[in-house]
């Protein structure tokens, strides 16, 4: 499963872009996320596994507050990104996600042209200095995420025209057109067929060297092909995390053994 | 593990267990028919309720068409004006309130003795100038105000008859009855005849029905002035309740704060969409008439208080417009660092448009054939002039209808069904509209 040396971690070397520390979260009175320490390397890609409704999700939501959207929601406990308070109230939440973008489990392109979709962050933030310059972004944007040969010739038909796995690189590609430092995948192949998800996974192990990248996947198989440290989450807790290498061959913890074995789930 | 505890507790035994093949035994062959014709008997009802509701459109429509295409028609009499100096103004005049007041009934009867030299009697003479409608007299000093050099030449123009005659020429006056019950005389029904015959009476297109305004006669009645009324009413509903609409719906649906205030607001703009519109207009009397002291019969106010009665209706479509807009949209978008703001202007409105213009225009329909709240408002009035601004007099199409409706003459049957059908024309136009409008901007996602 393990392809060799540039998925291990060094310890000595390693970046850390953010820390989350005792993380828990609130649906009005029910805690859905207990205590969760995690710390997220930098230009490497981190997954979140387990068993439906364990939290993974919450918990990725909570990196760019995603869940101030949901009513009755509550999140406590610190979550730093590059040592900015993420839940300081003086922390500008569009600002927040201009630098930790996502990618949604459903690719949700806007009804608008593919150049659109897009141009749509870069020109909300101010980005593009001329049209030409937002031309140069788009068509980068699209290169980085394998979309360019497909649609560079088509810009202007619907983003929802293109099939199930080009809109969700469509997707890959707003989120990095607005130069995100981290993006966050909350199970971005699990409505795509394999060859879709094959090109998603070479995606993500080129954007790598760029970005920070957070995703939430229910395939073992994925996290251990794209990742370089895994976090496996049961019941609302943390309950294992390590590089990958060492998850998957050599698991402290008997829940962690069960679920990568195919056990429970 | 919850499955093996499954196993290890014994299967209670169902009451009579269900073996294979049981789905091809003649009972089931006979559940199956039963099921079939249950779906055929509900099919025919539907279309039974279907046939019967497009009948009864149908005799409804036949009915006020039959009554009121012939409205679209007036019978005309030709006559050769002699219009001289003496019975007017002097030649050269060009005093409008002198020419107005000419003696243009001596003119027209002059004109109509040419054509009936044997017409000698007082009596006889009154019933010639009745073929005449009364407003023929003001119709001519008009011409002749409006070009004073016509004084003392002669003209041959076409004037409307009295709605009796034109109730008569239209076969819609019975002639079987004795002659001092009918409203048309015998000698009157020789004139007539003698002037079909010199080709000087016929139906002709009655323009005066689409650019006139009400009148006491159902001959000279028109429809123009209660279109202009509709108009700025329903500009004044449209301009108040569209952006006010708009902004409740998005603010209640995308940013009030879900709490017991904007609970007990939502139940209450669900309750005044149910609230009957009369009481709107006596809303609209105490409180525009009575406290703000705004005219009374003006389009402005009549459009307030139609923008009152529509609002609710408004807001709820457009709030249901917003809903069902995804909110992986919403989800995308916030995820791109937009703020609230942006995330309702950019995606979620311009998405929501075509359900919010459908709604907004079915609430502008509704509001064009409302009449209850504008009697209260003083719209009922006789009004004679079409209305310049919309703080004027006016009176809307639906209470035109109703007031003329209300006449005794038997002239206004017809001009009641033709203002229906005008109003209709309005109201499909208006629908068409927001057909058209929903297909323009229809979008998938």
């Amino acid at each position: 499963m393990q392809n060799g040396t540039h998925n291990d971690l060094r310890q000595s070397e390693i970046e850390i872009k953010m820390v989350t520390r005792k993380v828990g979260v609130f649906y009005g009175e029910k805690q859905a996320l207990y205590d969760v320490d995690l710390d997220i390397p930098a230009r490497a890609v981190t997954a979140l596994i387990g068993p439906s409704g364990c939290g993974k999700s919450t918990f990725l939501r909570c990196l760019n507050r995603m869940n101030d959207t949901i009513r009755d929601c509550r999140v406590v406990g610190d979550i730093t990104l590059d040592k900015l308070d993420v839940y300081d109230s003086k922390v500008d939440v569009v600002q927040l996600r201009a630098r930790v973008g996502m990618v949604f489990q459903k690719a949700n392109p806007f009804p608008k042209s593919i150049y659109e979709n897009v141009a749509y962050g870069p020109r909300i933030h101010g980005l593009a200095e001329n049209t030409e310059h937002l031309d140069h972004i788009v068509e980068t944007s699209l290169k980085q995420a394998g979309l360019w040969k497909e649609v560079g010739n088509r810009l202007q038909e619907s983003g929802t025209g293109l099939s199930g796995g080009q809109q969700q690189r469509l997707c890959i590609a707003r989120a990095i057109a607005v130069a995100p430092e981290v993006i966050l995948m909350d199970e971005p192949c699990s409505a795509l067929d394999p060859i879709a998800t094959a090109h998603i996974e070479e995606l993500m192990d080129e954007l790598r060297e760029q970005y920070t990248i957070v995703i939430v996947t229910h395939s073992m198989q994925q996290a251990a092909r794209v990742s370089q440290k895994t976090a496996f989450f049961h019941l609302g807790n943390l309950v294992e995390t390590d590089d990958t290498r060492v998850i998957f061959t050599n698991p402290k913890d008997e829940r962690t053994q069960g679920y990568i074995t195919g056990r429970f789930g | 593990m919850t499955d093996i505890l499954a196993d290890t507790v014994p299967r209670q035994q169902p009451a009579a267990a269900l073996t294979p093949g049981i789905h091809m035994t003649d009972a089931a062959n006979k559940r199956l028919k039963a099921r079939y014709a249950a779906e055929r008997r509900f099919k025919l009802i539907g279309l039974a309720a279907i046939l019967f509701s497009l009948a009864a459109l149908v005799i409804l429509l036949t009915t006020i068409a039959s009554n009121g295409f012939t409205a679209f028609q007036q019978t005309h009499i030709r006559l050769d004006l002699q219009l001289s100096a003496e019975q007017i103004a002097p030649v050269g005049t060009t005093d409008v309130r002198q020419i107005m007041q000419g003696n243009y009934g001596a003119v027209i009867l002059a004109a109509l003795q040419k054509k009936f030299p044997e017409v000698q009697s007082r009596g006889e003479r009154r019933r010639l100038q009745a073929l005449v409608s009364a407003g023929a007299e003001s119709q001519v000093g008009r011409m002749v105000a409006a070009d004073p050099s016509l004084i003392g030449q002669s003209l041959s123009i076409w004037l409307p008859t009295s709605s009796d005659i034109d109730m008569f020429v239209k076969k819609q006056v019975d002639t079987t009855v004795p002659e001092e019950q009918r409203r048309v005389n015998d000698a009157q029904v020789r004139w007539i005849d003698s002037l079909k015959a010199s080709g000087d009476l016929e139906l002709r297109f009655n323009t005066r029905f689409f650019t006139g305004a009400d009148s006491r006669e159902p001959e000279l009645v028109g429809i123009w002035g209660g279109v202009v009324g509709s108009f700025y009413t329903l500009l004044v509903t449209l301009l108040v309740a569209f952006p006010l609409g708009i902004m409740a719906a998005i603010y209640l649906e995308e940013f009030a704060p879900k709490n017991r205030w904007t609970e007990t607001i939502e139940v209450n703009i669900n309750n005044l969409a149910a609230v009957p519109s009369i009481v709107y207009g006596l809303l609209g009397l105490a409180v525009f008439i009575g406290f703000f002291g705004m005219p009374r019969s003006a389009p402005f106010v009549g459009g307030l208080v139609l923008a009152l009665m529509s609002l609710p209706v408004i807001i709820i479509a457009s709030r249901a417009a917003l809903r069902a807009v995804p909110p992986s949209i919403r989800q995308a978008a916030l995820g791109l660092g937009a703020s609230p703001l942006q995330v309702v202007l950019h995606h979620v409105l311009p998405l929501a448009m075509p359900g919010i213009l459908t709604g907004t225009i079915i609430a502008m329909a509704h509001a064009l054939g409302e009449t209850a709240p504008l009697l209260m408002i003083g719209m009922v009035a006789f009004i004679v002039d079409i209305p310049a601004t919309p703080v004027d007099a006016a009176t809307v199409l639906p209470v035109q209808i109703f007031m003329w409706a209300d006449s005794s003459e038997r002239g206004f049957v017809e001009k009641t069904s033709a203002a229906i059908i005008v109003l209709l024309v309005f109201l499909l136009l208006m629908n068409l509209a927001a057909i058209l409008l929903r297909k323009k901007f229809e979008r998938r996602w």
